[in-house]
């Protein structure tokens, strides 16, 4: 972060120019027409510097998950680029894709249903190997996944056991080596400690930190819980429906937002600390997230913000630095307000 | 409110001087099963006055889900089986009555909500028919006067025109307003405990603090007592007078919300509420409790949390702690206690 003056900007080590994913709305069996569609993410662009931790947040139906799958290339975008070291992500030939997938790796939310149950530890985490064979050749495919697993804080010993045999941390912690496997250099973590009890979710926290600094990786880190995003994010991106509409270091979302989304969000996490009750700046919002099928014109929080105007309507303000701070922010109104405690 | 409760058929009973409104005394629950016998609860003791909110805190399986539905009588007789304990409502023990009688509490004295609204209703009847059941069946009511009735509740828990929504499926609520499509069943027949089962766990921030603010309401504009089963340190301290954290089956600490977070007595606490992420321990190492909790059918002898604690002694690993009284209605179950609080380890 402070690097801020600093002229000289590396290429990001993935750019995101505008992207779009309309999931179509059909109706009819055998004429299929489409008669609407799923905005899941519209409009969406952002960087990931090397080393660094970009945190999106964001409820249920913003569009962060889509997003996950389009920066995997699991999703084929409806418009819009994405830039991995430069290269665009969606105009690779089968053999740039294929390094792609190396590149690019995931952790995913339910370690439960992530791991194959009739595979063993062992197996899962060295599957990759059988695609990219260079990575570690035959002969040191078993050392290389002890390591993987040491690398985790697992025994190596327990290489042969199958997921069922593991707890909750202790999967997400094998999904993790999988993601290490092929020495990737940005990891998608896509709610990775959302399933785990409070005591287990902080081992896993740390040790994405540890690896990230070990191996410097990048991560898109995507979650709804917002202290967990504040400790571990360089930069934050706030989603609501399919749209970032603040973007900034994680100092300048937490200490200084300024639309009203991220100040109710804000707003609306437990502290804590019971004696912060009294405190808190309480904006509550009504209602919930509309239909990503039929967003509201203009401003698509203007249903549930209590600043909307007739020009929130008309017109969809654009994600850029405001007057009230000097970060992007797509509000009409933006201003500064205090809100966490 | 008090017009719906002289419908009961119970009558006004004698509720012993001194008793609190519900109790729950030195409970133990064991599950039996191929394996082995889980013990899940190990004497549970706790209590609610009205008006009040207790939060129960425990990671998962620790026994605090499994508390409330002996409670309530819904346990799954077998594998599950109450062991020992009582658990009195208004001085009388729940577990003494016979079925028959327990049903006339259930829904009217204690009522409870569950974290999955959607898999709680019913998919292929109408909102207005769920919250109108209870009151036809249990409290004689007709068709109209029930229907009536549900859309007040439906009102009471600020669904938006409720008279409309009577009629809609589960399936056309978000899961915020399923949530209160619960609440309003629960709330049904006055009931003086309302038990809630981790009720926002599913449900999205925002939605989060809307449906907290509701209980808190409904709370004081009803004079219930609740209790909030939770593993979400945040929301305990958002809504609750007193805090009772659970593990492996015991209460280890039980405080007011204030102390607990001001100072812990017991390690599991303290380990939980510095494992929170928060503003100074950004770019930090987060603290962490090592280990696993343990396996319900070997815990471990002693302090069932000594392997994992960092200031166990050798009679932590010998010797089941007591459950040490603080003062001003704090206990722990820590050979320590006074020491953890006192922050001298």
């Amino acid at each position: 972060m402070a690097m801020s003056d600093a002229p000289i900007r590396a290429e990001p080590i993935i750019r995101v120019d505008n992207l779009v994913k309309h999931f179509p709305i059909t109706r009819g069996i055998v004429f299929q027409k489409q008669i609407g569609a799923v905005r899941a993410v519209d409009g969406v662009s952002f960087e990931l510097q090397k080393g660094e931790t970009l945190g999106v947040v964001g409820e249920s139906g913003c569009g962060k998950s889509t997003l996950a799958k389009l920066l995997m290339n699991l999703e084929k975008p409806t418009s819009g680029k994405a830039f991995f070291e430069g290269r665009d992500m969606f105009a690779m030939s089968a053999g740039e894709l294929r390094r792609l997938r190396r590149d690019i790796q995931m952790v995913m939310q339910d370690p439960y249903t992530s791991l194959n149950p009739r595979m063993t530890v062992g197996d899962i985490i060295s599957e990759p190997f059988e695609i990219h064979t260079d990575v570690a050749p035959k002969g040191s495919r078993e050392q290389r996944t002890r390591e993987l697993l040491d690398y985790v804080g697992l025994n190596p010993e327990h290489i042969n056991r199958y997921p069922h045999q593991f707890s909750g941390g202790q999967r997400q912690r094998i999904g993790i080596a999988r993601a290490l496997a092929l020495k990737p250099k940005v990891i998608v973590c896509d709610e990775p400690v959302s399933a785990l009890d409070v005591s287990i979710q902080a081992q896993v926290i740390n040790l994405l930190e540890q690896l990230q600094n070990e191996f410097d990786l990048s991560y898109i880190f995507i979650a709804h819980d917002l202290s967990v995003v504040r400790h571990i994010s360089d930069r934050v991106a706030v989603m609501y429906l399919g749209r970032i509409v603040e973007i900034g270091t994680e100092d300048e979302i937490y200490e200084r937002p300024t639309h009203p989304y991220t100040q109710a969000l804000l707003s609306a996490v437990p502290v804590p600390d019971p004696d912060a009750r009294a405190a808190r700046d309480v904006i509550r919002l009504e209602g919930d997230v509309p239909s990503p099928a039929d967003p509201p014109s203009g401003c698509r929080f203007r249903t549930r913000c209590w600043k909307a105007q007739a020009l929130c309507a008309e017109e969809d303000p654009p994600l850029v630095p405001r007057e009230a701070d000097p970060h992007p922010s797509a509000c009409h109104f933006a201003e500064l307000r205090h809100v966490v405690a | 409110m008090t017009d719906h409760r002289t419908a009961d058929v119970s009558l006004q009973r004698d509720v012993p001087k001194g008793a609190h409104l519900l109790e729950v005394k030195d409970l133990f629950v064991e599950f039996r099963t191929r394996d082995g016998v889980a013990k899940v609860i190990n004497g549970v003791s706790y209590y609610l006055d009205q008006g009040e909110a207790l939060a129960v805190l425990g990671e998962s399986g620790s026994g605090k889900s499994v508390t409330a539905q002996a409670i309530m009588g819904i346990l799954d007789i077998p594998p599950g089986h109450i062991a020992s304990g009582e658990i009195l409502f208004e001085g009388r023990d729940l577990l003494k009555m016979s079925e028959g009688e327990r049903r006339g509490t259930r829904g009217r004295d204690i009522a409870m909500i569950f974290q999955d609204a959607l898999s709680a209703l019913n998919p292929v009847y109408k909102v207005g028919y769920q919250i109108s059941e209870t009151m036809r069946r249990r409290m004689d009511m007709s068709k109209d006067a029930a229907m009536k009735r549900a859309i007040e509740l439906m009102d009471l828990v600020r669904i938006p025109a409720a008279k409309q929504r009577v009629n809609d499926y589960p399936h056309q609520f978000s899961g915020g307003m399923r949530q209160r499509v619960m609440i309003a069943m629960a709330l049904a027949m006055n009931p003086k405990v309302l038990i809630a089962d981790e009720p926002t766990t599913a449900l999205d921030v925002t939605v989060q603090a809307q449906i907290m603010d509701l209980l808190a309401d409904l709370r004081r504009d009803l004079n219930m007592g609740v209790i909030l089963i939770t593993h979400d340190l945040g929301v305990v301290a958002d809504v609750a007078d007193r805090i009772a954290v659970m593990y492996a089956g015991r209460i280890v600490e039980h405080a007011d919300v204030h102390a607990i977070y001001k100072a812990p007595a017991h390690p599991y606490t303290k380990g939980l509420l510095e494992s929170i992420p928060r503003l100074d321990t950004k770019g930090t190492e987060l603290a962490t409790i090592k280990g696993l909790p343990p396996n319900l059918m070997r815990i471990p002898d002693g302090c069932s949390f000594n392997p994992r604690c960092q200031y166990a002694q050798e009679i932590c690993r010998t010797t089941v702690p007591p459950n040490k009284d603080l003062g001003g209605g704090r206990t722990s179950r820590c050979h320590f206690a006074e020491e953890v609080l006192n922050g001298d380890v």
